[in-house]
């Protein structure tokens, strides 16, 4: 029992990771909380949703799609929103005001266009499940653990290895000096925001192929956000570790409490997290920098 | 048509108490808060169970439904409004949400998600709307105060306002506490105008309707509060058939107001005696305001 909870909590803890690494990574840069990342995500699943269902694209080039799709939304976003107020080093306020705006519109959009229904993603993968032991592991639960796993490698490669990563850490790190190192703030950010809306539209896919898909499934960033305060805000180590924590209380509370509670849980864990522990478990200890 | 009337001032009364609160701590202090429908739901269902199950009369209840949002919002905000903005807007839309949980369970007291019905209900929306008015006339002058103005530092810059010796936590706590007293009263006069309560009345559409009513109006005048209160009150009234385009065209509206006039509609005007003198010398006797001016 206790195993097929971790193996439970493990599945949909890595979906959460791949919602709390982009919202971690926009954070890290411009710090503001994106209220807008959760639409990204509704998009992105929907998006995939589409491409499986009615266009009958192949797994693999669906997920390639959707992914895709949803980082040029952020992109675009990005650019129309908070890209003025970033020239006009607008306070963090009207970012955040913004990003509200801008979920509202969307989400509101969605449940007009899509109409206001739960849909379901076509069966892609045999619902028996493997079995090891005690523990049955779910054949969907496994493909979505090892495409978040081979997902999230690929960005921090990115991020840690490559020169453009260099850039975006330098950016995260001041944004002032990058520039005046020759990095182009605007190309960075721009980068940031198509990774995190990349991984937002791919983590709405597992999570829409694992459950459902609708429009206000966007309130799943405030998990994320709950995960990334977890493992200290701006860290993507932290994002991943606070997610997979996340995943596990939860699947745990309501395995063993009950699951109309399960959600009282997570804000019980960031609320602790928030008074003892505010910068997380992973994150630097930052003060705000006038 | 009397009737209809009359619903149109109680939901304007009721938001404008609830917007007054908000434009204090978001527009003023600038904590961008996201959970005004929990406080409302708190002060709510205080009000509806102590008059209907408890049998307290009427006034007593919506004065314990105040009470009782002003309380709850100290040990949210204690520990969140030291830290950044990001963490306080999460809190409290987690607060909020919690509340709706907790409502929806506890189906012995609640009554779960099909509410309490058969509140008792108020005779005239006149009370109210005077009530909500002498919010809006206490708040203007809180605004103008000494602990207003440490409110504005605090939004402005609040490193620059610790070291003048503004105490911005506590500063802060003073505006969410109000907030919270204020959404409690909009709260229980809810109850009591609506005549029921349910937990989905109280949800994220809520607590985005009333912000999005103080960011419309400028964020740093309690008159465009005032302003947009009325508008978006009675506008949805008016334009019935576009109902579902009506928050499409909010969050619309929300970002273009933060990319091209972040002051909002009307900026940092405030309604007094001197400024509409200087609009009546604008309109008819330009040459004396001009003069003035000089």
């Amino acid at each position: 029992m206790i195993l097929q909870q971790i193996v439970n909590g493990l599945s949909i803890g890595s979906v959460y990771a791949m919602i709390a690494v982009g919202y971690s990574l926009v954070y890290s840069v411009l710090n503001f909380s994106n209220f807008a990342h959760g639409e990204i995500l509704m998009i992105g699943s929907f998006m995939g949703f589409f491409l499986l269902s009615v266009l009958k694209v192949p797994f693999p080039i669906a997920l390639a799609l959707s992914m895709v799709g949803a980082g040029i939304v952020a992109m675009a976003i990005e650019r129309f929103g908070y890209r003025p107020l970033r020239l006009r080093k607008a306070p963090t306020l009207y970012f955040m005001i913004a990003a509200m705006g801008f979920s509202v519109f969307l989400q509101n959009l969605a449940i007009i266009v899509f109409t206001p229904n739960f849909r379901t993603y076509p069966q892609l993968f045999p619902l028996t499940p493997i079995t090891l032991g005690q523990v049955a592991i779910g054949r969907l639960d496994l493909v979505i653990f090892f495409i978040s796993l081979i997902s999230l490698s690929v960005l921090s490669l990115f991020i840690y290895r490559t020169k453009m990563g260099t850039a975006i850490r330098a950016t995260a790190y001041n944004y002032r000096v990058a520039s005046l190192m020759g990095i182009n703030p605007d190309i960075v950010i721009g980068i940031v925001f198509f990774l995190a809306g990349g991984t937002a539209g791919l983590g709405g896919m597992l999570f829409g192929m694992k459950y459902t898909t609708y429009p206000w499934m966007g309130a799943l960033t405030i998990k994320a956000f709950i995960a990334a305060v977890v493992g200290g805000l701006g860290s993507l180590p932290g994002a991943v570790l606070g997610s997979f924590i996340l995943g596990m209380v939860e699947t745990f509370a309501s395995g063993y409490v009950s699951s109309s509670f399960r959600d009282l849980f997570s804000y019980a864990i960031m609320i602790i997290i928030i008074i003892f522990l505010p910068s997380g478990l992973l994150g630097k200890n930052t003060s705000e920098k006038a | 048509m009397t009737i209809y009337i009359q619903g149109i001032v109680y939901l304007f009364s009721i938001n404008l108490i609830s917007v007054m609160g908000l434009s204090l701590l978001t527009g003023f202090t600038g904590s961008f808060c996201f959970g005004q429908a929990g406080f409302m739901a708190v002060g709510a269902y205080t009000s509806g169970m102590l008059t209907k199950l408890v049998g307290w009369p009427l006034w007593l209840g919506i004065i314990c439904g105040a009470l009782a949002g002003a309380l709850i919002s100290i040990p949210i905000g204690l520990p969140t409004l030291k830290l950044k903005g990001d963490y306080f807007a999460i809190a409290t839309l987690g607060f909020a949400e919690a509340v709706r949980l907790i409502l929806e369970n506890l189906q012995q007291y609640t009554g779960g998600a099909r509410g309490i019905p058969g509140i008792e209900t108020m005779d005239s929306p006149l009370p109210v709307l005077i009530l909500a008015l002498l919010i809006y006339i206490l708040i203007r002058f809180y605004v103008s105060s000494t602990h207003g103005r440490s409110c504005i530092a605090i939004r402005e810059d609040e490193m620059a306002a610790n070291c003048i010796g503004i105490n911005s936590p506590r500063m802060k706590t003073i505006s969410f506490f109000v907030n919270g007293l204020l959404a409690g009263l909009a709260g229980a006069l809810l109850a009591h105008y609506v005549g029921f309560i349910q937990p989905s009345m109280f949800g994220m559409a809520k607590s985005t309707e009333l912000i999005i009513m103080v960011i419309f109006g400028g964020m740093h005048s309690v008159t465009g509060a005032l302003f947009s209160t009325i508008i978006l009150t009675s506008l949805p009234e008016l334009l019935r058939a576009a109902s579902i385009w009506r928050l499409v065209a909010y969050g619309l509206l929300v970002v273009i107001i933060m990319v091209v006039r972040p002051e909002g509609l009307l900026g940092s005007w405030e309604l007094s005696p001197n400024n509409l003198k200087a609009i009546w010398n604008n309109l008819f006797n330009r040459k004396q305001s001009a003069r003035e001016g000089n």
